[in-house]
Parts: C-alpha cells; structure tokens; sequence
C-alpha cells in the first residue's frame, strides 16, 4: 500500500525529536566544550610542498616560545606507533599521523607543537624549521595511471592501489543482442561534506589506572580498535566517551590521526591534551576529502530504451593516504545498476594515489557518483534514441510486481515500487506545469531545464564488499545493539554505544521501545554508554541504524514485554498465551478486571523473587545485538557474486533550474522530491535527511570543489574558496512521502541518511544538460561552475555564428 | 586562526588615532581597526600582523552620513549596514545605496564600514567601486593635516590604496547628481550571492525631459588590480537617448579597459566576456529607472 | 602586549575579564565566560555559527576582538533561554520544526532569526532566507529552519490578534 503499513501509535507520526532540545538552549555537548583541567593545545605545521622530501625539522626556536611543551614531529611518532589502517591490501603504503621522510600533499602535517593555548601553540607552530626537498608532484587522474608518474609512495612502485575487474552476468551476449551502445564519460569532482563543525578530540591518560580517556567529535567503526592498534595498548585501557555531540559528519568524521597525535602527546607528557582543527587545517590537512572519479561508461540497448547491459570503468583518486577511502570503489556494487533491469554489467574498479589531501568515506559511500553517472547515461540514451526522459526510465526500472529483484552482481533488492514514487513526485512537481513554465521562459529568451532523477539509497551496511577489493578483509557481519532495562519503579532506559551526528538516534529508539512497549517516547531515556561500558556497535555509517540499531532496539523490547507477559501470566494464574498487554496494562483476555500494572510488574521483577516464575532470572533487561538484516553471512561465491546492503530506499529528484545565458549562473528554482524508505519511524527526521542531503548534493552539483592546480598546489583551503551552498542558493524543497515497508525489517523501516545527497547532483546535472539542450551542449562534470557552464555556450555560440 | 601577538588602543578623538600611528617605530606596521570585518580575517590567517591596532570605533563624529548641498558625506566609522538603510543615500546616492546590498550579509554589515571597505580596497568589492563609478572624494587625516583623494587615483592594487600609514580615512564624499532624472544600475555576479564579486558593475545616468542622457557614469569591479571607469564608453553614450543598440554598441570598449586575470573561481576571459553583459543591464537598469 | 582588563554585559550580567588585545570575542564567551553555546566553524567571516547580538544587532564573535567589545552588550544564545530551562517562542518553533540535525549552526541561526523578526515581524519566505544567508548550515537544507522562523512569525502575530 502506499503510507503506513501499520497503523503505529508513535512511529510515523509527527512527534518532537529528543534531541533537539538541548540544542536549541545551546546546551549541546561538542568537543570543542570539552574542558578537561590541565588540558593542552595542540596546532600543527604543515607542509607548503605538494611533494617533497623532509630533510630537517629543527623545533629549537619553537620549543623556547612561552608555553609551549613538546614539538612532535613525524619520525619520533612513526617509531613509538603503529600505521594507521589501510582497507587495502598494500604494506607499502604507510600512513602515519605526521609526515615520515616526505610531505606527500600541500597542507600534510609534518609536525605537531602542544603549548597552553592554542594562540600560543601557533605562535610557536611558526617557528619549526623544516627544509624540504620539493619534488614534482602527481597530480592529474588519468596520468596517475602511467609508469612515469612521480610515484607517491615509493615502496608501492605505483600509484595503482587495486585495479579489480568484475564481469556479472551475460555481459558479451547482452552488448550482442543489443541494437545500440553509448559511450560516455563522466566526472566527479573532488568534494566532500565539509561538516561546519571541524574535526576535534581531547585526550587524557590516566597512568594509575590505565586508562586513555577520549572525547572526539567521531563518527566511524572500530575507532577504539584503531586507537590501540597505533598505540600498542589494550582497548579494554581505552575509554571513548560516546556522549559527546557530533556536529555534522555525513561519513567524514574520523580524525584517527587526530586522536594518535593527541593520544601520543598525553601519554608522553602525562598532560590532557586537546586538538581542535581549525578550519584551514581541516580543508587542507585533515585527510577529510571524498571520492574524486573518472568514469568511462558503454551502455547496451535497443531502439525502444530497453537497457540491457553497462561496461564500466571508475578510476578513483584517494589522494595521499588511502585509509578507507579506495573501498567505496566497492559498496555501489551493491547497487551497481541503480533501479534499472539490466541483466549484467561489467566493472573496472582502479584506485589511484595522488599529491592530494586523503579521502575519506563521505555520505553514501560511494553510492552518489555511482548515481550520478548511472543517472548522466539515462539522460543520454533518451537524447540519442528521441525518448521522453521520464519514459526511458519508466521501461527500465524495475516493476513493483518483480521484488525481492535480483541484480547481476549478486545482491537482491528488498522492496519498491518506483513507478509509484515516480509518479507521486510528477505529480508534486506538477510536471505538466513545470514544463509549461520551462517552455515560457525559454520562449522569453531564458535557459531553464528539468532535472530528472531516479535512484537508490542502500540501507544497513554489510561490509563483506569489501572483499571484493582486499580478500583478506573476510567481514561478513556488522552488527549493532541495544541494551534495554525497565527499573524498579518501572521506567525504560535503552543503552546504545555510539556518537550521534544530527541523525536523531535517541529519538530513534525511544520511539521504536514506546512502540513496541506501548509507552510514550516522551517518557524513555536513552545513553551513549561509553566504549569500555559498550555494546557492539560498528557507529552509524552506511544508512544503517534505522535499521541495525532499530532492529536491535525492537528485539530488546520484544524480549522485555515477553518476559513482562511472563511474569504476569504467573501472578495472574494463567497460561502466557491467555495475557494481553496493552499501553502499561497486562491482563487476563476477556477478564479485563484480572490485570496487572506494568509498574506492579517490574517491581516484582527486581524485587519479589518469590513472585517470579520457576527458573526466570530476576530483574528486566535485555539485550540484543543483530546480524544484518538479509545477509547471508558467507564469503561471495566464485562468480563474486554476494546479497550486499539489505534494505533499498528509492527516491525520485526533479528539480527546475534557469541558467543566466550572460554569467552562466545557475539559479535552482523548484525542487520536488518523491521518496521511500520503508516505514518512517521519525517524519521530520527523514524530511531533514532527504531535504539536507538534497542540498549538500546542490553543493557538489554546482559549487563545491577542493581544486588543485596543475602542480598539486590546494587552491581552496578556506570557506572562501570552497563554496557550501546557502539559503540563497538552495530552494524551498517539496517533498512526497510513499511507504513500501522492507520485508527485511521489525518495522518495515530503510535507511533514510544518506537522503537527498544520493539523487541530487544527478539530478542538478539533468536540469542543468536539459536548460542547455536547446544549444546542443551536454555537460558530464561536476561541479558545473558557472564558468564553465558560461564558456559552454560562448563556445555554442561562436561556433554558430563563426 | 588565532592572530599574532598585537597592541591596542582605543583612540578617543582622530587626532590621537592619528599620534598613534605616527609614533610607529622603523618597520613597525600599525593599523587602524574599525570594523574589522575584512582585517580581522586577514589577521587570524597570520596574512597581516600590525604590531598595533588603533581601534576609531568610538571616536565621536566619525560616524554619521549628512547630506550637503553637491555631496553627501559618509562618516568612515559609519556602518555599512547604516548607511544602506539611509533615506540619504538612496535619495541622493541610489547607486551606493544599490550596491551596498550586494556587500557581504547582513551580519558583516552590522559591523563593516564604510571606510574601512574604502581603505582595504578589494578590487571586487562594491563601495570601492561606487566610489571609483561616482567620483567620490576621500578626506584622510594625519598629524600633520588632511588630505583629500580622488577616487579615481586612490586604489592602486589589489588591496593596495593610496592611503599613507599614518592617515586615518575620516570621510567620504559620495556627488549628488542634481539635474534631470537620475537612475542608478548595480549588477554583480558571484558563484553564491553574497559572496565577493567575481565580476561587478555600476551605473549611474541622468536623462534630461526629452530622455537624452546628460550624465553617464559606468564602472568595472574584478576586471582590474582596481575599480575601473570606463571612459570611452561613458563618451560614446552621453548625449544619446540610451537605445539598446548604442548601449550594445559602446560595450565594445570595455575590452580595452579592463585587465583580467584567472582565478580560482573564473578565466579571465569570463571576467572580460560578463564585464561587458554585467555592464550592459547595469546601464539599462539605470536609464529603465530614471525613464520611470 | 599586555592583557586589558574589560567589562561587558553579557545576556544582561556584567562580566568582567582580563585578556590579550588578540582574543577574539567568540573565544572570551567560549573559554573564559564559558558560555559555549555560541560556535566556531571557520574563523574567518564566512560560516555564521559564531553569531551574536551585540548591542542589539547580530555580529559574527570570531570577528570581532574582545577588547573592541569593552563596555558593549553581548547577547548569545543563553540569553535566549533562561536558566530553568524555559525556552523562548523562536526556539520552540526550532524544536516544532525540528529545525537542525546535528545543532551546531542552531545557535547561530537562532541569533539571526531573532534579529530577524525583532525588525519585520512578518517576514516572507524570501527575507528569511535572506536574513539567515550568512548562516550556513549542512544538515537541514535550510527548508525547516526557514519553516520554524515564519511558524516563530505567525504565532506571535496570532498572539496578538
């Protein structure tokens, strides 16, 4: 059915978050608000260099600045630490924390001071002497494939870091049957989410009781786990405080780095000591950038748009240090032909290093320049072959009726309906308008197009892709958990064991406990326990926890109100199978009278032994922790084929732009968005996900570029110059909601977080290509600059009248 | 970001701001704060280091816009969002009341000044070229006496004006176009709005009864180390009625007036190309409203 | 460079302080006041979650010296909640509107939408959008905030009515 599948008491309904309160009293916990007494600044040097050897650091003068306590450099770190992570299998390629022998990208940390404060730790920061070496740099995507590039890490002997090929399904056959092919190529640019609050972490080691103690603005799986890889020390000695309010992540939170730097420095000095980035050390130094892709594309098809096949090549450039970065070469294979019914598809994944700033995971994982691309091809067929966009689309995607869908690559696609969504988006639009209006303005001598979009978020993590680039990451679970505990006077407290970076967690699982135990949200409270205190938790990547931790958080609550029924049943004298519950009462079915309260019970719970049933344990609470939902927890088979994500939302994007022919501005004027994830536990929490992500994807569509000149020097270290789109810039967005519940899930719910930010740069582009048709221009990389959209037409014009 | 070491003083009259700045030692760079809204960024980047700031906020009379007979008089101190919501400027000045909407948000407003956007001289930057496009004069003080600038001779570079270290900018002295009917156009484009102009211009004209333009005043932002006039074209089109073709044909000097250069953000052949669109609406704007 | 005693009213108290001529506003309110409700995300004019009022208008804090704000009147976004708890119409409306993800420009967007509405009480949606351009935020997309700050509007018009 379309809206809810259930007719919930809390879910779905329009209910005030938890969170935001303390928010709007500026009561928010950050980790620049963390003071810890006898804490120390730390500010870092940084390379000017894009690539150069490190021939001396000399701290004298820096060390004789007042207040300053220690200057680290690189070489004293990479002897007391471990490398930090690499996702792929290259032993040579070592990531340190500060630069070891040589600066590999302009803004590498090369060295770390700690004084009192943070004026006084730049002002000594200044006063490190390092001679460098400069070298020339590799800088340009495809030339990072040659020989002759200068390598970024020498040990490697190149800069390929994987090059895998895949081939699922009949892909020769289907390009044999096929009437027609497309090639094309498109480009993603360097971008990231770019979180308005900058990374940040405190340390402090405790040598009595032996315990390193962090507070970090973190959002990322395993990082206590990582921590004590690099440090050498147990994680059982390291305590991550979980409650610490993450301002804005969107994937790139992980300053592991950071907290070595930070860690390090406290052990040795025996001093808290704390590392704010400020926000030039973020763009540049911060290993926070995302995916940077280079993708050849050749579609199979016949005359009438029928789709059948896609070879594809992505060349990713992971800059400097690699870290987690090369794997989302590997989670869109999990949706590696979008909504569409294609039977195979061929991959070329190649990850490439580069004199750049590292990348990191950053919403979607991937997932948005797959879209992106997918999307670009779409749009071009309907072009080369005279069909109507949004009919091209219609023949190709997947029917409601053909669920669970398998893809060629292994995995099947949960629930949908994507005609419906479609057409509730056009409806929203007022498509029929939308294009009257369009035709009027180009009629009047404006540029305007229709941007169309249809696209997939996965849902609910399940890393065993990561396989498939590195065979010896054998991951097949990612689990996540819930502790739940009814106390003595019969409130409801639910533990979970992560950060929260603005998706609402708290209110998550209050509302799917008050669900499932019939009690007002309002009145459930819910922890971060800390990582010693901790449950299993791989945090909130991967559009997960709506459905890991909301799968969790309804497992302990089903467990509680069973063993509630349990003890009820026992006081009341009858069978468990004669006791219904209903919002705080349990009674005898039919004999309304003979009840029990829910306070009544969980006082006998934990305190009237006598009263339990023979062999039950006193007390209530329970925990669960969950496998991914659908995943068949093995290794993918010889074909590597394997069910990756489980959980598929669908949204369909149509935005409506006009373009100033003179200057090449892009004004997005309407934007109308259809979406479904399943059954929504929070609406407004999903409408922020879907319209936020929206934007941040406007961003990448049209502004946003971390730009490197032709030598590898970082041209957009500052809000100046990297450009995250305001309330000017991104329009008042409509939005329709559909409900196909996952099949897979305790609520029918899928992930909602990565949101708009997977369909919009698609869908920006298509407008854009659309308002610029009329011109016969077709543009394929983002961002599309206004000067660049500019020159397009200049040159469609001088052509013309030349 | 956090600036290096500096001394302060709050001068309570301009002739102590003016004693302060003199008194710098060999090599010892002094400056005036006075709403800071582009020093203070340049600071915190460690890209300027005075050894002293002498802050004028406060000092009484420096803020204030009147209106006299043939100009109106900006105080420096005065705020740019003061001056924007002035009935003096924009009945008298439409084209600086115009283009201060276009500086920065609301927020850097409230704070920035008018001097103080004056005395920094971004090549792209509105007042500057509000400035350079009308004619204004800008009166300086030092120890030893006051000077006046013309505008057109004040910005020398990008962020470079002909202001001497130890002169505090006192007042501008914005030209009111008396005679006929006035309109004013400002135009800018930039990747986001509010943003510093990647190319800007502005256009004052006053057209007599039967429609002819007496008076044509036309200027370039982001195109030139400076704002730029652009003479020829000014000439070509005083003493025309401002048709669509005698505008499109007198763009054609804007080439050979402007220097552009690549940035990050735009070619130089964008700048030169959206120099010549930008002024164009600049000018029909301003003839569009004083033919209302 | 010697550290300047000064004094300020902050969300109506006297505060006084002793800082060097180079703290910035926003850092005396964060670490020495220890109001941290007001943020840092660029230092450098461009992001808006280190807005403040001071006398009045709203301001960007890591523009501003905290010696240039002796004997002037700061107002954050503690002082748009009282300390029991009780918040204030415009923050009600945030909370309604779910108007923020992950909070940290809230505060910022908070001062704005204030200053906002103190000057034109029925703002549309284009002068909200204006009024909160030099706010970023990168959660919400700005719909809801612009939602909350004409909710904010229309409830105080009915309440007058």
């Amino acid at each position: 059915m379309s809206g809810h599948g259930a007719n919930y008491r809390y879910v779905s309904r329009k209910r005030r978050t938890k969170e935001d309160r303390r928010f709007i009293a500026g009561k928010g916990r950050f980790a620049a608000d963390i003071a810890v007494p006898g804490m120390k600044h730390v500010a870092l040097v940084a390379s000017p260099h894009p690539r150069a050897n490190i021939l001396s650091i000399d701290a004298t003068r820096a060390l004789e600045s007042p207040g300053v306590h220690a200057v680290l450099t690189g070489d004293e770190l990479a002897a007391e630490t471990a490398p930090l992570f690499n996702g792929l299998d290259i032993p040579e390629v070592k990531w340190f924390p500060l630069a070891v022998g040589m600066s590999r990208y302009a803004g590498e940390w090369v060295a770390a001071v700690v004084a009192d404060s943070r004026y006084l730790a730049e002002d000594a920061a200044e006063l490190v002497e390092v001679d460098y070496e400069p070298l020339p740099a590799a800088v340009e995507i495809e030339s990072l494939l040659e020989p002759d590039s200068p390598l970024v890490h020498p040990g490697h002997g190149s800069n390929v870091l994987v090059r895998k090929t895949f081939e699922w399904g009949p892909v020769e056959a289907d390009f044999a049957k096929s009437e027609r092919t497309l090639t094309y190529r498109a480009r993603w640019g360097r971008s990231s989410t770019v979180p308005i609050e900058t990374f940040g972490v405190v340390s402090r080691w405790d040598p009595i009781r032996e315990i390193l103690d962090v507070w970090a603005s973190i959002q990322m799986p395993n990082y206590q786990e990582q921590i004590a890889n690099s440090l050498g020390i147990p994680t059982n000695s390291i305590r991550v405080h979980n409650d610490v309010d993450v301002g804005g992540s969107y994937g790139v939170k992980r300053g592991i780095k950071h907290t070595v730097i930070t860690a390090y420095l406290a052990r040795k000095l025996g001093m808290p000591v704390r590392l704010i980035e400020d926000r030039l050390d973020n763009m540049s130094g911060g290993d926070a950038h995302g995916p940077d892709r280079l993708f050849d594309v050749t579609l199979a098809f016949d005359g009438d748009g029928t789709i059948r096949s896609m070879k594809l090549r992505a060349i990713d450039d992971v800059g400097a240090y690699p870290g987690r970065g090369p794997l989302q070469l590997g989670k869109p294979i999990t949706a590696l032909v979008g909504p569409y019914r294609l039977s195979s598809v061929a991959y070329e994944a190649i990850s490439v290093t580069s004199n750049k700033t590292g990348q990191v995971p950053v919403r979607g994982f991937g997932q948005s320049p797959t879209n992106f691309m997918i999307e670009t091809g779409i749009d071009l067929v309907a072009r080369r072959l005279g069909i109507d966009r949004i009919e091209l689309r219609r023949r190709n995607l997947i029917r409601s009726d053909e669920f669970p869908w398998r893809i060629p690559t292994g995995t099947e696609y949960d629930s949908g309906d994507y005609h419906a969504v479609l057409a509730k988006a056009l409806a929203l639009a007022d498509y029929d308008a939308l294009v009257a209006r369009r035709d009027a303005a180009r009629a009047a001598g404006r540029l305007a197009g229709i941007g169309i979009a249809a696209c997939l978020e996965p849902g609910g993590g399940n890393n065993i892709f990561e396989q498939l680039l590195n065979e010896k990451l054998e991951i097949t679970t990612f689990v996540e958990s819930c502790l739940m505990r009814v106390d003595m006077h019969g409130h409801v407290t639910a533990v979970m064991s992560t950060t929260t970076s603005g998706q609402g967690h708290e209110t998550l699982i209050a509302t799917i406990a008050g669900e499932e135990l019939e009690r007002d949200p309002d009145t459930i409270r819910v922890t971060h326990a800390d990582s010693l205190e901790a449950l299993p938790t791989r945090s909130p990547v991967a559009s997960r926890m709506a459905i890991v931790l909301g799968g969790a958080t309804s497992e302990a609550a089903r467990k509680i109100r069973a063993k509630m029924v349990r003890i009820a049943a026992h006081n009341l004298g009858v069978g468990e199978d004669r006791v219904e519950y209903q919002a705080g009462t349990f009674f005898v079915r039919g004999e309304p009278a003979r009840k029990l309260e829910w306070n009544e019970i969980a006082s006998i719970a934990h305190r009237q032994f006598h009263r339990l049933p023979p062999g039950a344990e006193p007390c209530l609470q329970e925990f669960s922790v969950l496998q991914v939902p659908g995943a068949s927890g093995q290794l993918p088979n010889e074909k590597k084929e394997i069910q990756l994500y489980p959980c598929f939302s669908f949204q369909a994007h149509i935005p409506y732009v006009e373009i100033d022919p003179g200057t090449g501005k892009v004004e997005v004027l309407d934007y109308a968005i259809g979406h479904d994830c399943g059954t929504v536990i929070n609406p407004d929490i999903v409408r922020g996900m879907i319209v936020g992500g929206l934007a941040h994807g406007v961003g990448a569509a049209l502004y946003e570029k971390f730009a490197y000149d032709g030598d590898g020097q970082f041209l957009s270290g500052s809000f100046v110059d990297y450009l995250l789109p305001s309330s000017h810039e991104i329009p008042i967005v409509r939005d329709v909601e559909h409900c196909t519940p996952s099949p897979r899930t305790s609520l029918g719910q899928k992930g909602s977080g990565e949101g708009g930010y997977l369909g919009a740069p698609a869908a920006v582009a298509s407008a854009v290509n659309d308002a610029l048709a009329p011109l016969g221009i077709s543009l394929s990389e983002l961002p599309m600059r206004l000067c660049d959209i500019e020159a397009a037409i200049h040159e469609k014009r001088t052509e013309r009248n030349g | 970001m956090k600036a290096a070491e500096f001394d302060y003083i709050r001068a309570d009259s301009v002739a102590a701001a003016c004693a302060a700045l003199a008194a710098a030692g060999p090599g010892e760079e002094r400056k005036i704060i006075a709403g800071g809204q582009t020093l203070v960024p340049l600071m915190a980047m460690r890209l300027a280091r005075p050894a002293l700031l002498v802050d004028i906020d406060g000092i009484p009379g420096l803020d204030g816009i009147e209106a006299r007979d043939s100009y109106v008089a900006i105080g420096a101190m005065t705020r740019q969002r003061a001056a924007e919501l002035s009935p003096a400027v924009r009945d008298a000045v439409p084209l600086l009341a115009r283009a201060l909407r276009f500086v920065g948000h609301v927020q850097t407003r409230n704070r920035g000044t008018v001097g103080g956007s004056l005395v920094h001289g971004d090549p792209s930057a509105e007042i500057p070229l509000a400035a350079v496009a009308l004619d204004a004069e800008l009166e300086a003080e030092a120890t030893g006496g006051k000077r006046t600038y013309a505008a057109a001779s004040f910005f020398e570079g990008p962020m470079v004006t002909a202001i001497a270290p130890d002169e505090c900018l006192v007042e501008a002295r914005f030209p009111v176009w008396n005679g006929g009917r006035i309109g004013a156009g400002f135009q800018e484009v930039a990747s986001r709005r509010g943003d510093f102009a990647i190319v800007a211009a502005a256009a004052q004209v006053a057209l007599d009864g039967g429609g002819t333009c007496t008076r044509i005043a036309a200027a370039l932002g982001g195109v030139a180390p400076g704002p730029v006039r652009i003479a020829a074209l000014e000439d070509a089109l005083a003493g025309t009625r401002l048709e669509d073709g005698a505008i499109d044909a007198a763009l054609a000097s804007v080439g050979g007036a402007i220097e552009p250069d690549d940035d990050l953000h735009a070619t130089a052949a964008y700048r030169g190309r959206v120099a010549e669109v930008l002024l164009g609406r600049a000018i029909r704007e301003a003839r569009d409203e004083a033919r209302a | 460079m010697t550290a300047r005693d000064i004094s300020l009213t902050v969300n109506g108290e006297i505060r006084r302080a002793n800082v060097m001529p180079r703290m910035t506003l926003v850092d005396l309110l964060r670490d020495v006041l220890g109001l941290t409700g007001t943020h840092i995300g660029c230092e450098h004019g461009v992001c808006g979650a280190c807005s403040i009022l001071l006398d009045g208008v709203p301001v960007r804090s890591c523009l501003i010296f905290a010696v240039q704000a002796d004997g002037h009147e700061v107002t954050t976004v503690e002082g748009l909640a009282d300390g029991d708890g009780e918040i204030g119409d415009l923050q009600d409306a945030f909370w309604e509107c779910h108007a923020m993800q992950c909070g940290y420009c809230t505060p910022g967007m908070l001062i704005a939408g204030h200053a906002l509405l103190a000057e034109n009480p029925a703002p549309d949606t284009g002068e909200i959008r204006e009024a909160i351009s030099g706010n970023l935020c990168r959660c919400t997309g700005y719909t809801q905030i612009v939602e909350a700050i004409a909710l904010c509007a229309a409830r105080r018009r009915e309440g007058e009515g």
